[in-house]
């Protein structure tokens, strides 16, 4: 990667050797911890003991976990809605973890009373291992406040989110990607089918179980007349 | 209009008006191979007579499931993906992707990097104003443009193939920093350009801006107004022409843009010649930011300290950039493995596509093509 370009600055060059590992990303080659063994006979010559030392992983500096976040928002937010809500922080990004039956209400006080106008993105991870497999994301935005913010929200397999298209028109078609995407139904879109996708494919690809390679074979054979897409 | 029909054939009018009278509604389907999309958008338009009563867009042709490709790829792997998706940007796409996963690591590119790689985002910006220039006003029937930019559009690519190798599809920048150093001379390349360009972007208003066919075909043409563009999502240029004074180069600096003196030209009108006037003052900022950015470029490295595996700690962040079409974000989550658990690319193209029925409402035939052409999509982008 950073390779052969060495540019000639002294103090970067004599900085690297002795620090002890303070920053949150993982160091590939603590000097101190591992083995002893296998590491001190190749001390003398470094690039080989990086080569040969990723196997013994040494236990890595925990990186950032979110931190609770308070703010006037998300104290009015509280008070209105209880315990539904979760405000945290992640590397300086604020975010809210809203229960499902509140989502609605808690975008639409975003919008109306708290001015976030523009809503970013919408979107969707899929954690198979998880009661309830699918997370929602908003990413909104408020022009008048120049803030960011995220909130989250969990479903069950087969549970519908109510639309969010009524809030900002945007989400119509945000909201039919992860549709596509993901199969999860937002209850209440006015036009809620494939957007990406042909609108007979079978399968949302952007599910962990649905594997790279996988193609709904039967369309591809029937519209496009060929054996197989690959 | 009846009146006209009784003149020709009086008896024919008391029965059955429906048949001869009622324009029935025609759809019109339109591309995807049509040359003025750009690519392949298929726009089905319900029509009466000219008049365009409403569209609904049949995007997905170039779907190459970019974001299920990232899941199976590495951070530094999915790289060069990423310049595939607007590809007459590569360099805004591969900083937005970079700048996400500096965050995730936690780390910053060094002062050199970042000063290389805002002067490669700009001039790439211009280039992607100066395809659109010349294609869009292609479409409205004036070619003497297209030959003008693209002329000039060379030198930049010049540029960038001597910094990297490649014209297009650069893959100039990587996670951390920037793999190249300058080149001999470059500083030098930048600031000729400089000079070289600002006469041509007078050439170029020469040749349109007061152009009476250019101002018949673009003055009043796809409006939207302020409140809708927000509501709509739209970014950059479109939404800037009608009025909101918001750029993510500003609003939120990344990369050192804070360092820089530019301003943020927008537009009143929010209509397609305010929507032109805009991605031309563009291009004259970016030349002021490139200008400023070569005189003042540090020394240092060129590449933070990242170890050779990258493993971003559990997390999830959002990141965007202002792209030459807009606001251009990736949301990443790790699982703290070697591979993205999932990357989400918010287009800007995509999201301003959704414009394009409420901006042709109403209007002709004839302006759904200057529309598109005014969005500036690249279906790369939109179908991912």
């Amino acid at each position: 990667m950073a390779d052969e370009i060495k540019p000639s600055s002294p103090p970067e060059g004599a900085d690297p050797k002795p620090t002890a590992p303070t920053s949150p990303v993982a160091e590939t080659k603590p000097p101190a911890t591992g083995e002893p063994t296998p590491a001190a006979p190749a001390a003398p010559k470094p690039p080989v003991a990086a080569a040969a030392k990723p196997p013994a992983v040494p236990p890595k500096p925990a990186g950032p976990t979110p931190q609770p976040w308070e703010a006037d928002l998300t104290r009015r937010l509280k008070q209105s809605y209880g315990s539904g809500i979760e405000s945290l922080s992640y590397v300086g990004q604020n975010y809210l973890v809203v229960d499902h039956a509140i989502i609605h209400d808690v975008l639409h006080a975003l919008v109306n009373d708290e001015a976030f106008d523009y809503c970013v993105d919408v979107t969707a991870v899929h954690y198979p291992k998880n009661e309830k497999p699918f997370e929602i994301i908003y990413i909104l935005y408020s022009f008048p406040k120049n803030e960011r913010i995220r909130v989250k929200t969990s479903i069950a397999e087969g549970e519908a989110v109510p639309t969010v298209s009524d809030l900002w028109t945007t989400a119509d078609w945000l909201e039919r990607e992860v549709f596509d995407m993901f199969g999860i139904v937002f209850s209440g879109h006015p036009n809620l089918k494939r957007i990406l996708l042909p609108d007979e494919w079978k399968g949302y690809p952007l599910r962990k179980d649905y594997p790279i390679l996988l193609q709904d074979k039967e369309w591809v054979q029937i519209n496009l007349g060929i054996e197989s897409g690959q | 209009m009846s009146d006209f029909y009784e003149d020709i054939d009086p008896a024919a009018t008391v029965t059955d008006t429906k048949t001869y009278l009622d324009s029935d509604e025609l759809v019109l389907n339109m591309g995807p191979q049509h040359p003025s999309t750009h690519g392949v958008l298929r726009v089905i338009l319900k029509l009466d007579g000219e008049k365009v009563l409403g569209t609904e867009c049949v995007i997905g042709y170039l779907h190459r499931g970019v974001e299920k490709i990232a899941e199976n790829r590495t951070y530094v792997q999915f790289n060069p993906y990423v310049d595939r998706m607007d590809y007459v940007a590569a360099v805004s796409n591969g900083l937005g992707y970079c700048l996400a996963v500096e965050k995730l690591l936690n780390t910053e590119a060094p002062p050199r990097a970042q000063y290389i790689r805002v002067i490669l985002t700009e001039l790439n910006r211009i280039a992607s104003h100066q395809l659109w220039l010349g294609t869009h006003a292609l479409d409205i029937g004036a070619i003497t443009p297209l030959f003008y930019t693209f002329r000039d559009r060379e030198e930049i690519l010049k540029i960038f193939e001597k910094y990297c190798g490649a014209r297009l599809t650069t893959h100039a920048f990587r996670i951390g920093g920037t793999q190249y150093e300058t080149y001999e001379g470059f500083e030098r390349d930048c600031l000729d350009f400089c000079d070289f360009l600002l006469p041509k972007i007078d050439e170029y208003e020469t040749l349109l801006s007061t152009n009476r066919i250019w101002v018949e075909r673009t003055k009043g043409v796809g409006y939207i107004s302020g409140k809708d563009a927000i509501a709509l999502g739209v970014t950059g240029p479109v939404l800037r022409a009608s009025g909101v004074r918001w750029d993510l180069r500003k609003a939120q600096p990344y990369s050192g843009y804070d360092k820089f003196d530019f301003e943020i030209p927008i537009g009143l009108n929010g209509d397609t010649y305010d929507r032109y006037i805009v991605r031309i003052q563009e291009m004259r900022q970016s030349v002021r930011i490139i200008r400023q950015a070569v005189e003042g470029l540090p020394t240092g490295p060129i590449m933070a300290k990242i170890p050779k595996v990258l493993k971003p700690p559990v997390g999830e962040v959002y990141h965007s950039i202002e792209a030459p079409k807009g606001e251009l974000g990736y949301f990443i989550v790790s699982d703290g493995s070697t591979q993205p658990y999932r990357i989400r690319v918010r287009p800007p193209s995509f999201v301003n596509l959704q414009a394009l029925d409420v901006m042709v409402r109403g209007s002709l035939v004839a302006d759904v093509v200057a529309v598109i052409g005014t969005l500036d999509i690249v279906l790369g982008e939109v179908d991912r």
